[in-house]
């Protein structure tokens, strides 16, 4: 088999790797491959018709596909290679990429590969509700699909479990088009998504918030009728005697993301437990050199502005790598259990460095600091701070001196 | 009198406090920004909100365009604004941005296409 030779392999086509590959191109890379499992390139945005994506990369506020659009046209101007219903199924540590195609198998090596699969939603079996097993039990993402690009109606009567911003935006979704949205119950005692999709999804329609709840039996022959839903104590557990039996026939799941990271494990890549996603150092470079990571199947963000910015740096990195190699990366950034989870995990100290963070449970006027052998090296102080919320601060590269571990913590 | 708002303008999402009289503002306070001024005021007079939904394409590679408004409408407004999304039937190609209803029920907003859908 002919084996084709690229500069940068990008695996998927959504919001990260368009990003990677227009900023590659920028800076000079032209020898680049998009593989995109779908029909059409730009991720999960596609389906995402909502308004209130690009305030932050582009200063204006448009839908999903108009924030895909302007990456897409910008790859296709570029006149990059993309192709579309090619499913990646191997990666090696040496970069050797098996591509299914529907004109064949195609075996790609390239110099850097860039991993921008996104994320995945959990599932009714990841959460092992008891009780029936009837249609009518859908993740949020897969009933913003039916009615955002198939046309199907998932609906009469939902209830939703989980208060992810997906679950929020398909809650106001379903009662514009005259869906019974009972009410929304979450585990925890704050909402997971962010706090405008709170007041303009949820406030705004009359669709009820019950916080400390969760959905603890399922009921149904062929389609849902009814779900059991209970308060939970302090330790999550369902309180006997506060049951409640909600008629509905449609059971909408948002509680949570999950990176895609079977590919990288193929490929030897170490995973970070608390993220799920690539442990990589400030270049986006996971363990395996020549192997990037960046977007969602990194770790899970709150805005795709984000996601577009995190992928232009690693395209910046991608760059260097190629021409002269990158700096090692010896300093790790620990946190305690204050803190969810950092990115990136390694640093080099030489240069200034943008950290990602989000904190484990909410808190007011707090502040993230981050310290080095007892020393401060940054500080954000901040009114509040949500776990729906990914936070960001600069880390001067001037105040990191040799190889000791940086700690963050929040109080 | 007073009362609290959640900023819906960007992700910030602030938790602004309006002191208020009547509709005189007196103060305004927790905002990061000059928006989250305007939209508490906006919101104590005539809240707004834009709206996104999808029309039928006949004849395209996908069966729907998604479309938004192009400015927030009054809130009470936003259901008479999905019926009329409703009436619309449109024939492939259909091309992103192009205006769907310029100033729909003359509140002043335009229902704009956010997808292009090509012919099968």
């Amino acid at each position: 088999m002919n084996i084709r030779n690229v500069d940068v392999l990008i695996v998927g086509g959504g919001p990260a790797g368009l990003a990677a590959a227009a900023e590659l191109h920028r800076q000079g890379v032209t020898d680049i491959l998009i593989c995109e499992r779908e029909k059409q390139p730009g991720g999960i945005l596609r389906q995402c018709i909502h308004d209130g994506f690009g305030l932050t990369r582009f200063g204006e506020s448009m839908s999903g596909p108009e924030y895909a659009d302007r990456f897409i046209r910008e790859v296709k101007e570029a006149g990059i290679p993309l192709i579309t219903n090619a499913s990646v199924t191997d990666i090696t540590k040496d970069r050797l990429v098996t591509v299914v195609t529907p004109e064949g198998l195609l075996k790609v090596q390239a110099r850097a590969v860039v991993l921008a699969m996104g994320c995945r939603e959990r599932t009714r079996g990841a959460l092992a509700i008891p009780g029936e097993r009837p249609a009518g039990v859908y993740t949020a993402g897969v009933a913003q699909a039916y009615m955002n690009l198939y046309n199907r109606m998932p609906a009469k009567e939902a209830v939703i479990l989980g208060s992810g911003d997906i679950g929020m935006i398909m809650a106001r979704r379903l009662t514009l088009e005259g869906v019974k949205v009972k009410a929304v119950y979450e585990i925890m005692p704050y909402a997971a998504g962010l706090p405008r999709n709170v007041e303009q999804c949820l406030n705004d329609y009359g669709i009820p918030l019950y916080l400390s709840h969760t959905v603890t039996e399922i009921h149904g022959d062929h389609r849902l009728t009814a779900v059991t839903v209970s308060a939970v104590d302090e330790h999550l557990k369902p309180i006997p005697g506060t049951e409640e039996k909600i008629p509905c026939d449609t059971l909408i799941l948002s509680v949570g993301l999950l990176p895609e990271n079977e590919l990288s494990l193929g490929a030897g890549v170490t995973l970070d437990p608390r993220t799920r996603g690539a442990e990589v150092s400030e270049y986006y470079e996971t363990d395996v050199p020549g192997i990037f990571s960046a977007g969602n199947v990194l770790h899970v963000h709150d805005l795709v502005d984000f996601v577009s910015m995190e992928a232009e740096k690693l395209a910046r990195s991608v760059t260097r790598y190629l021409a002269d190699g990158l700096p090692a990366c010896g300093i790790a950034v620990t946190c305690d259990r204050s803190v969810n989870h950092t990115v990136p995990m390694r640093l080099s100290g030489t240069e200034d460095v943008m950290l990602s963070l989000r904190v484990s449970r909410p808190g007011r006027d707090v502040t993230v600091r981050v310290t080095q052998g007892g020393r401060e090296v940054a500080a954000k102080k901040m009114k509040k701070a949500l776990p729906a919320e990914m936070i960001q601060l600069v880390l001067k590269a001037e105040k990191i001196t040799g190889t000791e571990d940086l700690e963050v913590t929040v109080s | 009198m007073t009362r609290d708002f959640t900023c819906i303008v960007c992700p910030n999402g602030c938790e602004i406090t309006v002191e208020y009289e009547g509709k005189n503002v007196l103060s305004v306070t927790g905002n990061l920004c000059k928006r989250g001024e305007a939209y508490v005021k906006q919101e104590l007079t005539d809240p707004r909100r834009t709206i996104a939904s999808s029309v039928a394409v006949e004849g395209g590679v996908l069966p729907l365009a998604s479309v938004r408004l192009t400015a927030p409408v009054p809130k009470e407004k936003i259901f008479d604004v999905m019926e009329e999304i409703k009436k619309i039937r449109l024939q492939a190609p259909v091309k992103a941005g192009t205006v769907l209803a310029a100033d729909i029920l003359g509140l002043g907003s335009d229902l704009i296409v956010t997808k292009t859908v090509k012919a099968r």
